[in-house]
């Protein structure tokens, strides 16, 4: 943080608290001489809907993948200009981004965005709902789960610890967030007060002096991170590096993401989703960069474009994981869409992330390989993927306890 | 704890108010006591009288209005249900009627709802002669000046809607300065005194505010004009949010519809899918609302050959791949509503059902389709389309060559289905007893709904004669929904609702955007779904602006306190 920002944050959260009742923790942030270390920083993002992640990241070496999607599949990477912008875009000589996913290009080429194919949940449901929170508990087939991974992923803090560890952006806290911790619903950073000072004193009070544990527990989260985020706002968000959110959802989660992680007030665990890739009909245009998945690709290409951009040199500390409930079949439908299927790809982005590589096993593409004859078998468990950033990048050892019944296989691309 | 509720009212009024405040906020024994009885244990505990008609107006309607806890108490609460169960028995509210009468979509064939609110795509269409131009001369009007705001678009090159630049083209100096500094009265005034042409230009282009400005004191049929600036099209939803609005707030027969809510969302439909936005409105009208006390299997049918149920989970599209239209038009199988009506709606995810049991249903329904979507808009059954193969549902073998009839066996077999009796049951139970409900209470309405041949009415006396209804467990245990907050404030503070659309935009903040919950799954009838951070200030925000009169279309009499009452936590619970 620089030094204007930190006498900036300083002087209005100490006029709003006033010395003696800023919490604990804030006064240590706000007043620590050196640097306290960093904490590291992780952003899940959520594609809700079951992306085509053979459309995604494209198996253009895989001949069946041309004879299973006679007219909805990527076409191979061209040098002939006219063709380039709906042909995909060449990572590694077999597989190539979406062409819409032409910004994420120059993060590959640094090395720091990584991909998992063939990844994604064991079970084999091809259930949105079922998926999606199997997902979230990560505790695939394990519905009794109550709690999230991510809400269990959060390493332990003792005592006076930030309000704001663990946020997501939306207006309900989704279930890979709820659980044992504080975590904290924001729809919009700017919207998130009582338009009323003298009222929201009586409810604050009304709240703390409440005998339903939930309806207490949630308004003390809220108050606390009101107040945070009125320091936090006290002035228009500017995105460093002249970085451009697309408009949409998820635009506008990762700009708020990244004025939370630039305003250092203890974010560790982000979430955001995007909705809208259940495409069972027309999911592809009249070329490949034109239609219902390139338009979802062109947000969440940018989208994350935008993100690495504005944090800059703060990537060093944040990891950025993508994931959706399943993949989708193969094949192609009859209404050139594609049903809902098994393995996915997921996407790995951070300063400290060994990318540039598509890792995982690939388990081709042939009849024979297929998982149940028409899906993209499973190479690695979701939760593999998940371990490693949380062991070694957030530094939480204890992944048996945050998957339990699952031994995690070591990654390397962190 | 004392919550002074109005201020401004008569003292009898005020009595009322409060008696209104303590049946919403009563500090009873909670469910949530901090000593944790043995397991079962709470939903063995008896209410007390006072109590019960409390549970019995805070689950079976939209809550409690002024007066109505003595209105049941005199009635005696037996009576009072057994009245709520057969809503034909219940006059219905004249006011709901007068507030209904203008949202003229609510009434319309889908046929003449796609001619009379017409998406550019169709007004497109008109055009280029592809279809006829309304009949009904002031329909006509309407889509020549959209037809006009078009070709503007198109030769201006622009996307830009025409803005307030134009109103200076459009009115004399003084109109003009009228417009600028003059009260919404002298505005209006100025408005009514233009032609019909000029007016709707006018009306074309003025900036938002100003339109909010205007709503209150316009005419209902010029508050139409007003509000279907930004399409005709926004008019069909708008209708949509705002009967949902009103029929929860005044409509005496709540209990309907408290289960036409619960039905639409556990049959949801996504208005923003495509055509389904003038299908919608058929859908909520004549297949969920007359079913709420129906039999289960009609209204499953009744769901399933639903245009708008067709379109929304694909089977409209769906064809046989040897069939001969698959064949020919290279479609083939989709198997999403065979999924979802196995999952969702009869059987739950753990019914017991197959891969395999999905595919077969899925191409029982191939020919399950619509004739003309974006025409007529009506169920069919194309048997050019049918996979006319034998299948084998569940065990049960479908002979070849069934032809619509294998839908209707499938159809059959869910509705009298254990896994459905119990999935249903247990749905019921969430939304009206508790979050956990007592495996013993589902199993007996699992037991009326397979006795009486899915008879909703049965099962719906099964679970209000139950000891866990009126138990303590159950007591103020659930959570209200952004709309039963909603509607449960309007209807604490008898509030006047004038236009909806800023309490449907109030809910989309809170959280739930009627008709906009995308998924098939339908918001979930568990309390955990709505408390958060955002969702809690979100419904102080909207106690504040209530109170305060800052929602357009809504106007109370208050006081300042009502708002804190309205934000609490008492009345967060139902």
């Amino acid at each position: 943080m620089s030094t204007t920002r930190r006498i900036f944050l300083r002087n209005s959260a100490l006029a709003m608290f006033g010395v003696g009742t800023t919490p604990l923790w804030l006064q240590r942030a706000l007043y620590a001489g050196a640097p306290a270390p960093r904490k590291k920083i992780l952003v899940a993002i959520f594609q809700r809907g079951a992306a085509d992640g053979l459309n995604i990241v494209v198996p253009h070496a895989e001949k069946p993948y041309y004879e299973l999607r006679p007219t909805i599949a990527v076409p191979r990477p061209t040098r002939a200009a006219e063709h380039r912008e709906d042909s995909a875009i060449d990572l590694d000589g077999f597989f190539g981004l979406h062409p819409s996913l032409a910004p994420l290009k120059p993060i590959w080429e640094d090395g720091r965005l990584a991909i998992v194919h063939a990844a994604g949940s064991p079970d084999p449901t091809r259930s949105h709902f079922d998926a999606q929170d199997f997902m979230e508990s990560g505790t695939p087939g394990r519905k009794a789960t109550a709690d999230g991974w991510m809400n269990r992923a959060l390493p332990p803090e003792s005592g006076d610890a930030s309000c704001l560890r663990a946020v997501s952006i939306g207006p309900v806290l989704p279930r890979i967030l709820r659980g044992v911790n504080p975590a904290v619903a924001v729809q919009s950073l700017g919207d998130f007060q009582v338009k009323d000072a003298q009222a929201a004193g009586a409810l604050e009070t009304l709240y703390a002096d409440s005998s339903d544990p939930l309806l207490h527990a949630t308004a003390h989260e809220t108050f606390e991170a009101v107040s945070l985020l009125q320091a936090v706002q006290k002035r228009p968000y500017q995105p460093a590096n002249g970085a451009n959110y697309p408009k949409g959802r998820l635009g506008d989660s990762l700009r708020q993401i990244a004025q939370l992680i630039k305003a250092t007030v203890g974010v560790e665990l982000a979430f955001a989703d995007v909705g809208g890739w259940d495409h069972h009909v027309n999911e592809v245009g009249p070329r490949a960069s034109v239609g219902q998945l390139a338009a979802r690709l062109t947000e969440f290409g940018q989208a994350l474009a935008a993100f690495w951009t504005d944090l800059g040199d703060c990537m060093q500390d944040v990891a950025l994981v993508t994931m959706s409930e399943f993949g989708r079949t193969a094949r192609e439908n009859g209404d050139r869409g594609t049903d809902h299927g098994h393995a996915n790809c997921m996407f790995v982005m951070g300063g400290a992330i060994r990318g540039g590589k598509v890792y995982g096993r690939w388990p081709g593409l042939a009849r024979e390989q297929l998982y149940e004859g028409r899906d993209l078998a499973l190479t690695t468990d979701f939760r593999d993927v998940l371990a490693a950033l949380i062991s070694s990048h957030l530094g939480n050892p204890d992944v048996r306890k945050i998957f339990p019944g699952y031994a995690p296989r070591p990654s390397n691309f962190v | 704890m004392a919550f002074i509720l109005l201020g401004r009212m008569n003292p009898g009024a005020v009595a009322i108010a409060l008696t209104a405040a303590t049946i919403c906020l009563m500090p009873a024994v909670p469910a949530y006591s901090k000593k944790k009885p043995a397991a079962g244990a709470p939903f063995r505990e008896p209410l007390a009288e006072d109590q019960k008609t409390v549970q019995a107006l805070n689950r079976l309607t939209f809550g409690p209005r002024p007066g109505d806890e003595q209105h049941v108490r005199a009635m005696g609460l037996k009576k009072w249900i057994d009245l709520q169960l057969h809503p034909e028995w219940i006059a219905e509210n004249p006011v709901l009627g007068a507030k209904l009468e203008p949202l003229d979509s609510l009434n319309m064939s889908t046929a003449r709802m796609l001619e009379s609110y017409p998406s550019p795509a169709l007004v497109k269409a008109m055009v280029d002669g592809q279809i006829p131009f309304p009949d009904d001369p002031e329909k006509r009007r309407m889509v020549q000046r959209l037809v006009e705001r078009y070709e503007r678009k198109a030769n201006s090159g622009k996307t830009e809607e025409p803005t307030a630049a134009r109103l200076p083209d459009l009115l004399t100096a003084g109109q003009l300065h009228t417009f600028r500094t003059g009260s919404a009265q002298q505005k209006l005034d100025v408005l009514n005194s233009l032609s019909p042409d000029r007016r709707e230009q006018v009306l074309d282009v003025i900036p938002q505010p100003l339109r909010l400005q205007l709503l209150p004191l316009a005419t209902p049929e010029l508050r139409r004009l007003l509000q279907s600036n930004a399409g005709p099209q926004a008019m069909v939803a708008q209708d949509l949010v705002e009967a949902k609005l009103y029929r929860a707030v005044y409509s005496n027969r709540q209990l309907q519809e408290v289960l036409a809510d619960f039905w639409f969302n556990h049959f949801n439909v996504f208005l923003d899918k495509g055509v389904d936005h003038y299908l919608v409105t058929s859908y909520e009208r004549d297949v969920i609302h007359p079913h709420a006390f129906s039999k289960f299997e009609d209204l499953l049918r009744a769901t399933a050959q639903s245009p708008a149920m067709l379109f929304y989970l694909d089977n409209w599209e769906s064809a046989g791949p040897a069939a001969p239209a698959g064949r020919r038009q290279k479609r083939g199988l989709n198997e999403n509503y065979g999924r979802e009506l196995l999952e969702l709606h009869t059987m739950g995810v753990d019914g017991g059902y197959t891969q395999k049991d999905v595919t077969e249903v899925a191409r029982c329904f191939t020919g399950w389709t619509i004739r003309q979507p974006r025409r007529v808009a009506e169920f069919e059954f194309n048997p050019r389309m049918h996979d006319d193969g034998e299948k084998v549902v569940l065990g049960v073998r479908i002979p070849a060559g069934g032809g619509i009839q294998d839908g209707y066996k499938v159809l059959h077999l869910l509705a009298h289905h254990p896994s459905t009796a119990h999935y249903i049951s247990r749905q019921l139970a969430v939304r009206f007893v508790a979050d956990d409900p007592p495996e013993s209470l589902v199993d007996r309405m699992a037991a009326t709904f397979l006795h009486k041949d899915g008879d909703l009415r049965a099962v719906m006396k099964t679970m209000l004669s139950s000891p866990e209804f009126w138990s303590l467990g159950a007591f103020r245990s659930k959570v209200k929904s952004p709309l039963e907050m909603v509607a449960s404030s309007l209807r604490a503070l008898d509030a006047d609702v004038d236009f909806g659309f800023g309490l449907g935009n109030q809910l989309t903040q809170l959280g739930q955007p009627l008709y906009r919950k995308a998924e098939p799954t339908g918001y979930s009838n568990s309390s955990q779904e709505w408390v958060n951070s955002a969702g809690l200030l979100a419904r102080m925000n909207y106690s504040l602006a209530l109170v305060n009169n800052k929602i357009p279309g809504v106007k109370v009499s208050a006081d300042q306190s009502a708002a804190v009452t309205l934000g609490s936590p008492e009345f967060q619970r139902k």
